[in-house]
């Protein structure tokens, strides 16, 4: 099958075969072209060359309706979910059954989705209402959805992408239970623990081609450098380095979020200079606000925050990116980049005005272009030109934007939320790699993220967050297990500063 | 973006143009015209008569399309003769070497008429292009027209310094009317949409105001009618007064303008503020721009242009300003929210934009007299573009265009959000 994108192959002549009860994992990096490939599965989009056969009967969709009658079932990566119905509402939306009169049959609703929900154990409430449903049990909507429309091949699309540790161990045994009873799995993702975990077969795709298959009892090493084309440091690469005095010093903050709830509740840390921070937690217990208050972009209600000796507290953005803090936000389409610009304004996005990038009001273009032809080199960015909407970019290379935007100017602190999210390994290794040579620098650095994997990796010391707050600060050495406690909520040890 | 070589040169062309949007304007305006036709026919009794003949005998019908023909041509006929150029009239001129005034007029007519639309337009573009729907660019205008109109009657001066003043004046007054709806929006969030339309019948209260109870009032009148400008404070014609055509020294001011605007919204760190802004206001504010003061300075750029476009009016035309001053059919400010939109904020697309808008004005004016069709014929069609022009989908399926560029049309009517 091959799909082009004008001059883009997106898929150049992809060959798959997905037996009956397998797990089949699609491995590959940002932009390689499995979303293409599964959107083209699912009649999303048209092919331009090549042939599909579903138990030996050649068949294209025109489009996704085609593809659920004949068993092909999607779970997107955003969910496509009416927040406000009802998980039976939900679940029939489309193919309703009707009692006489057109009136929906919700009676009969409920007794299908139990029974389905009963057969492959997929415990959910046919009367909660979405929106009130964890992001978990959410998805697991989804793949009923998809059960009850009688899919025999469901696709997963970067399932694990918004999911808590647990909540993907539980995703785990949900797809070996359906892949038991006879339905085939296509599962998307770029991270090789699961893949090693859970696939039966795997083919790995690299710029649009398949580049191999490979057996869940290789290494991930092998994996890696199958998806990237070459051998990929897995572990972060770090020396121990003795950390200097305290450069951020958080001091009882407490920030509202945007529903006026306190979800930042007294907070108390301090990162020291030529240290990681790692602030680890599941998303939503106020890393998201506590980062925003530090970066001038969320009022704080009371305490302090002082960088570098300098009282921050509720100054303006520029006031403190002018103090020297590098900012990587978490939503990277709404806070750190223009999609409709071009790589080169948005290199310079916070920093317009500065020396040699404008003159007395004026900009200098060929400083903006050169220094984007700079640093898209340096970063290894990629894109077919400086002067193309970041828009076009893949999601990691927009994350490099971003990265080496903030990195480019000089620093004395450096905080970044979610970093690595949806990267792929070699985009990740090459943040990791950037963020260590920060605190090597001699600078604090403030990690937030939800990968466990990645906090404990990165972390000279681990910070823990629940609910607002500090549940503990622990050495990297420490257990999952603890972590995994702190994330809870329970304190093994007064939280501490 | 690299191209098949294996495609046909004029698969090709096909290509490239149909992802322009000079091309959807194109035929925007094509279908403007065949509307306007519709309306020609429909409303022109002779037209209606030879068709209503032509169902009583059976041989007519040829008369009756000959009728209509005879009709749509001659209006839109005497619309460019009357907007651009009458050919042998030009001819003449060229041939003889008399007359040049006559045959120069359509041309002088739409430049006079663009002028000031450039300008208006111009500034209505730069604050869509931050994201902010001026409606009260004509209000602007108003002011900048009232302030301007001060200076240029009641202050005497040499001319290199009262020319400049009272241009300063205009551009004075549009700040200062727009300077109250940025500032609301900035500090209490008021809709920009709402403020500014009220303001404008501030404005214009304000207008009958001065020109009935303050000294700027023509002396000895009961009228709302102001002082005649000093002829020190007016933008003359090119070719003097007594050659009869109008095209002013205004028309370098719009020039100016432009030439401004494009290295304001390219190359200025302040152009630069205001976009970020418009295309993401969240990634503005994280990057340490800071929004109230965009918001302010984009209304006193936006006010400050319109109330210039306001002063060049009155400037280079009438020299002195009545309670109609911009009213209805001369409210610029208006038109200028539709030709920013044709334009796609770019400045030299305003520039085209106003060029087509002055000469459909200034033309359905031309065709009125000579053929009895009416003026809001021109109004009409103009309508038409707009519509075409706003809603691109429109017209890729009418004239089966495959993959226009319409993300760059969609940019352009953005800026209701608030």
């Amino acid at each position: 099958m091959t799909k082009r994108f004008d001059s883009l192959v997106a898929n150049d002549g992809i060959d798959l075969v997905v037996e009956p009860g397998q797990i089949h994992c699609l491995l590959g990096e940002n932009g390689a072209g499995k979303s293409t490939l599964m959107n083209v599965i699912f009649g999303l989009l048209r092919p331009d060359e090549g042939e599909m056969l579903i138990d030996g009967e050649p068949v294209w969709f025109t489009n996704s309706g085609e593809a659920v009658r004949r068993g092909i079932g999607m779970v997107h990566q955003h969910f496509m979910l009416v927040p406000v119905f009802s998980v039976a509402e939900n679940v029939v939306l489309g193919f309703e059954p009707t009692k006489s009169f057109d009136r929906l049959d919700y009676a009969k609703a409920r007794d299908d989705i139990r029974r389905v929900s009963k057969e492959f154990g997929l415990e959910v409430d046919p009367d909660a209402i979405i929106e009130e449903l964890p992001v978990g049990l959410q998805q697991r909507v989804e793949i009923l959805k998809a059960l009850d429309h009688d899919a025999q091949l469901l696709i997963l699309d970067e399932p694990t992408a918004v999911l808590t540790p647990q909540e993907i161990d539980a995703l785990m045994t949900i797809m070996r239970s359906l892949a038991d009873s006879g339905k085939s799995i296509l599962f998307i993702t770029h991270k090789l623990k699961e893949v090693k975990e859970a696939a039966d077969v795997i083919t790995v795709i690299r710029q649009g081609r398949v580049v191999g298959t490979a057996q869940p009892t290789d290494s991930e090493g092998t994996l890696a450098s199958l998806m990237v084309g070459r051998e990929v440091i897995l572990t972060v690469e770090k020396e121990v380095r003795s950390p200097g005095d305290d450069v951020l010093e958080i001091r009882d903050l407490v920030v509202r979020d945007d529903r006026g709830l306190p979800a930042v509740n007294g907070v108390s840390l301090d990162v020291r200079a030529g240290e990681i921070m790692a602030l680890a937690g599941v998303q939503g217990n106020g890393q998201t606000e506590l980062v925003e208050a530090l970066a001038g972009m969320r009022f704080v209600e009371s305490g302090t925050i002082t960088l570098r000796g300098r009282d921050i507290t509720n100054k303006t953005p520029r006031e403190i990116l002018d103090h020297g803090l590098g900012h990587v936000p978490e939503d990277r389409h709404r806070n750190g980049l223009v999609l409709s610009m071009s790589v080169a304004d948005n290199l310079v996005l916070n920093t317009p005005r500065r020396a040699p990038f404008a003159r007395h009001g004026s900009r200098n273009l060929n400083a903006v272009r050169d220094n984007a032809t700079q640093v898209v080199r340096d970063f290894d960015i990629r894109a077919t030109s400086i002067f193309e909407p970041v828009s076009s970019l893949s999601g990691g290379n927009q994350q490099k934007v971003i990265v080496a935007r903030e990195l480019s100017r000089p620093l004395t602190f450096f905080v970044a939320s979610q970093p690595t999210r949806g990267l792929d390994v070699g985009s990740i290794e090459y943040v990791h790699r950037q963020i260590v040579r920060q605190r090597d620098e001699g600078n604090g650095v403030l990690i937030v993220s939800s990968e466990l994997d990645e906090v404990l990796s990165l972390g000279d010391r681990i910070a823990v967050m629940h609910q607002g707050k500090i549940t503990g600060v622990v050495e990297p050495t420490t257990s999952r297990e603890t972590i995994g406690l702190l994330m809870a909520g329970v304190s093994e040890e007064p939280a501490r500063a | 973006m690299p191209e098949d070589p294996r495609a046909s040169l004029l698969s090709r062309w096909t290509r490239r143009t149909s992802q322009s949007p000079l091309l959807v304007t194109a035929l925007a305006l094509i279908l403007g015209l065949a509307v306007g036709a519709l309306v020609i026919i429909v409303t022109t009794p002779a037209v209606l008569d030879a068709w209503r003949g032509s169902f009583h005998s059976w041989g007519a019908p040829g008369h009756a399309i000959k009728v209509t023909l005879d009709n749509v041509g001659a209006g839109y006929r005497s619309m460019f003769t009357g907007s651009v150029v009458d050919p042998p009239q030009f001819w003449h001129s060229l041939t003889t070497g008399r007359n040049w005034s006559l045959s120069l007029t359509p041309l002088s007519e739409t430049l006079t008429y663009a002028t000031p639309l450039v300008i208006a337009s111009i500034g209505v573009g730069i604050a869509f292009q931050t994201g902010i729907f001026n409606i009260g660019a004509n209000g602007q205008a108003v002011a900048g027209g009232i302030a301007g109109a001060t200076v240029a009657s009641m202050i005497h001066l040499p001319t290199f310094l009262h020319l400049p003043l009272t241009l300063l004046a205009g551009v004075v007054g549009g700040m200062a009317a727009g300077l109250v709806p940025g500032l609301l929006k900035a500090y209490t969030g008021a809709h920009e949409v709402i403020v500014t339309i009220m303001f404008n019948y501030v404005i214009y209260a304000f207008l009958i105001y001065t020109l009935l109870s303050t000294p700027l009032q023509l002396p000895g009148q009961q009228n709302d009618i102001s002082r005649t400008f000093d002829a020190t404070a007016q933008l003359s014609p090119f070719f003097g007064g007594s050659s009869g055509l109008r095209v002013n020294w205004g028309l370098f001011v719009a020039i100016a303008v432009v030439v401004f605007a494009w290295w304001f919204l390219d190359r200025s760190s302040l152009g630069f503020d205001f976009r970020v802004t418009g295309a993401n206001p969240n990634a503005a504010r994280a990057s340490g721009i800071n929004a109230r003061v965009v918001v302010v300075l984009v209304f006193l750029v936006s006010g400050g242009l319109a109330g210039l476009a306001g002063i060049v009016q009155a400037s280079g035309t009438t020299h002195l300003i009545t309670g109609g001053f911009l009213i209805g059919n001369a409210g610029i400010g208006f038109t200028a929210i539709t030709v920013a939109l044709l334009g796609r904020n770019r400045p030299m697309g305003i520039v085209w934009g106003s060029l087509l808008f002055a000469a459909l004005g200034v033309g359905g004016r031309a065709m009125q007299s000579a053929t009895g069709i009416p003026l809001d014929l021109a109004t009409v069609i103009q309508s038409v573009i707009v519509l075409f022009v706003a809603t691109p989908v429109l017209i890729k399926e009418i004239f089966r265009l495959r993959g226009a560029h319409t993300s760059a049309l969609q940019l352009a009517t953005k800026g209701w959000g608030s």
